[in-house]
């Protein structure tokens, strides 16, 4: 098994027409053991950019840790937030920094950049980032993610639609993996606010 | 910059093997470090013309996988060195990425202190020294093309620091499919139009029959007596995406929520202050 | 094509000197890929799979199906090491033809899942690398799913996927056939048409982002009247 399956866990991302949502389950457990059920993996970076970091719990505490001290360095040096695309340059540095000794997570970006435009982005544990058009997934249970995506993902989804396509989505794939879901937090961004639900889901 | 001692200070650059230990102890331990994204790929590269007017054809497929699942549908293989110098990148996504934004800074800074356009050969030899440095460990395959004063140039280079000078290259996990195209096709001379159609017939036989290669060809032509390259990015959609026949929308109120909480975003103010840039 | 010597994990070894002897090992297995899925519902039952067959990153050939059919009323899918299907599919005949002759009858769905199981199982430690699903009608005609792991344990439902895209298509069918997470229903009783229709958009889906799943689909409908094949078309590359 692999180290990104230690503590299980997974983070799905899609694009709507002027909004954008992140979602995560909210397990944390040591292989198939479950200790957690209020586990956070999204992690607000900006008031419209979010971050979804799947993987290995400890790395994903560090890698939040040390993006939290970059982008404070980088507001305080040029005076102005960090855009999505400056997240996704530091981030993709970072790991890319631990070329040969890697932090084991997959992080996932999402956000509305200075002119509301959706943003989102994905990279591997080494930092190679990949911007689609569509949705981006991570985590343990990433092929089904994937699978449900692909059939659920269609353009210009306003934030109702958004969320239940999301939504459904990680819930669906969580329930064929044994190391995610024991609970659902779903985040829409729009312009003017952030949605944040928690999810009933199976509890097994 | 400059820091006090208690804020932890900035890498200043190359790579950092603070995890390295903790990693080798995990994977002894029964746990092995996650699949990379590869780029599993066809890229190819071939000379057409001659004298006055060379210039070389780079192509590329838009394919990223992670194990069996393809990670990146349309991703970006060709990569800018200099204004005309470009490189296809095929191996671990993340390093044909690093290294060849190293390079291009590199040459970028040499162009500007020699004050002339850094030829071709340089762009190679850089490369490979970094490669040759890391013995292997930075798994890039690359096809270097570009024209400069002397030419029009198609490097091969391996993982490990070698390289190839050639008419017409490829490389990546469709580089068979690809080379029986060239084998097939290539001739001295050619016109821009019958080498670009041979580097869409070389990429798009790969992008068929090579599982690790996929959806779109993309092209570059760098000509010697032109000043900028033609860039031909997703010149053809050969993996076209599938038409869903069913609507899969669910109707609102079909997840179950179980707490809601609303953030309202307001902007007070916005101002914009001018900065002294004079400031060292 | 599944005898081939291979060294572990595939990943080259140089033979330095001082590194000591490379054990060569024999692998007998190989991965031709193939996915399945399979539905059941009210007086009909579908099967289907991709038409593609692989090894590692090359394609054997863009046209072989995967669906034996093996009575009126019963279609097994089969994927994985092709060989093995091979020689599994001609036993499952052969043992057909001895309970035809023996019972002056065909064998029913159940009879067939169970006597599949038995033969997975009699080959426990050197199994058939073999992904199964049974799709069939059962005593009142209505459909019914059977799937298997290597090593014959059996599970009957009304749908299933099943290969190399299996964890793909799984969530898809619980959302939309099984309609799993959902605080509204909706109440019509699944068709064939809207069972059909699912079937060939999740192979869509799964050849998006599955390499080893593509070029076409290939689709039995079993219902009292016999058994109807369809085809249909997926992306190439």
């Amino acid at each position: 098994m692999s180290i990104l399956a230690y503590n299980g866990g997974a983070v799905v991302g899609m694009k709507g027409n002027g909004c954008v949502a992140i979602a995560s389950d909210k397990r944390f457990g040591i292989q198939l053991q479950t200790i957690g059920l209020d586990f956070d993996k999204i992690f607000e970076v900006g008031p419209k950019i979010y971050m979804g970091i799947p993987g290995l719990a400890t790395d994903t505490q560090t890698v939040n840790q040390r993006m939290k001290f970059r982008t404070n360095l980088y507001e305080l040096k040029e005076n102005r937030p960090v855009s999505p695309k400056v997240l996704s340059a530091m981030i993709s540095n970072l790991l890319y920094e631990h070329r040969f000794g890697p932090y084991f997570v997959e992080p996932i970006v999402v956000g509305l950049d200075g002119n509301n435009e959706p943003y989102i982005s994905t990279f591997d544990s080494i930092g190679c980032v990949s911007e689609p058009e569509d949705f981006v997934a991570a985590g343990t249970c990433d092929d089904q993610l994937f699978g449900m995506c692909e059939a659920l993902w269609k353009p210009n989804m306003n934030p109702d639609e958004l969320f239940e396509a999301v939504s459904q989505a990680l819930v669906n794939a969580c329930d064929r993996d044994a190391i995610s879901g024991w609970g659902a937090k779903v985040y829409v961004i729009e312009k003017d606010k952030v949605t944040i639900r928690n999810l009933r889901t199976r509890m097994d | 910059m400059s820091s006090s001692a208690l804020v932890p200070q900035v890498p200043s650059g190359g790579f950092n093997f603070s995890n390295y230990q903790r990693n080798v102890s995990l994977c002894a331990s029964g746990f092995p470090a996650p699949k990379t994204t590869k780029t599993g790929t066809t890229i190819v590269g071939c000379i057409f013309g001659s004298r006055e007017d060379i210039g070389v054809c780079l192509g590329a497929d838009t394919r990223a996988t992670s194990g069996n699942i393809v990670a990146d549908k349309n991703c970006e293989k060709i990569h800018r060195i200099a204004e005309r110098i470009y490189c296809c990148g095929a191996g671990t996504a993340a390093d044909t990425e690093f290294t060849t934004k190293k390079i291009e800074s590199q040459l970028e800074l040499l162009k500007l202190n020699l004050g002339r356009e850094v030829p071709v050969v340089v762009a190679n030899r850089l490369i490979k020294q970094l490669l040759f440095r890391h013995q292997g460990h930075i798994s890039a395959a690359l096809v270097l093309g570009g024209v400069d004063n002397n030419g029009a140039h198609i490097y091969c280079i391996y993982p490990h620091g070698s390289t190839d000078r050639l008419p017409y290259a490829t490389m990546g996990s469709g580089s068979l499919a690809a080379m029986s195209v060239f084998e097939g096709g290539w001739k001295d001379n050619m016109t821009e139009a019958e080498a670009t159609k041979l580097v869409r017939d070389a990429i798009a036989a790969g992008i068929t029959n090579d599982l690790g290669s996929g959806s779109n060809v993309d092209i570059n032509i760098i000509r010697k007596n032109l000043p900028k390259p033609v860039i031909m990015r997703n010149m053809e959609i050969i993996g076209v995406k599938g038409e869903r026949m069913g609507d899969y929308t669910y109707p609102k109120g079909t997840t179950k929520v179980l707490k809601t909480e609303v953030i309202p975003i307001k902007v007070e103010d916005e101002v914009v202050e001018r900065m002294d840039t004079d400031q060292d | 094509m599944a005898l081939s010597m291979m060294e572990s994990n595939n990943r080259l070894i140089y033979n330095d000197a001082g590194q000591g002897p490379v054990q060569h090992q024999f692998s007998p297995y190989t991965d031709n890929g193939g996915s399945i899925v399979a539905i059941g519902g009210p007086g009909f039952a579908i099967i289907a799979s991709d038409t593609r067959l692989t090894s590692g990153f090359a394609i054997y050939t863009r046209e072989q199906g995967k669906l034996h059919s093996l009575t009126n009323a019963a279609v097994l899918g089969a994927s994985g090491c092709w060989c093995d299907v091979l020689s599994l599919t001609r036993l499952i005949q052969a043992r057909m033809k001895l309970y035809k002759h023996e019972h002056q009858k065909d064998m029913s769905a159940a009879a067939l899942a169970q006597m599949l199981s038995t033969m997975l199982y009699g080959r426990r430690f050197f199994p058939y690398y073999v992904s199964n699903v049974i799709a069939g009608l059962d005593e009142e005609g209505n459909g019914v799913v059977y799937s298997y792991d290597p090593v014959g344990h059996c599970d009957k439902n009304m749908y299933h996927a099943g290969g190399s895209s299996g964890a793909l298509l799984q969530p898809l069918l619980d959302s939309q056939i099984g309609l799993k997470n959902m605080a509204i229903k909706p109440t019509a009783p699944l068709t064939v048409e809207k069972a059909l229709q699912i079937t060939k958009d999740v192979f869509t889906s799964a050849a998006e982002r599955d390499i080893k799943c593509g070029d076409g689909v290939i689709i039995r409908i079993i219902t009292k009247d016999g058994i109807r094949e369809e085809t249909f078309k997926l992306r190439f590359d």
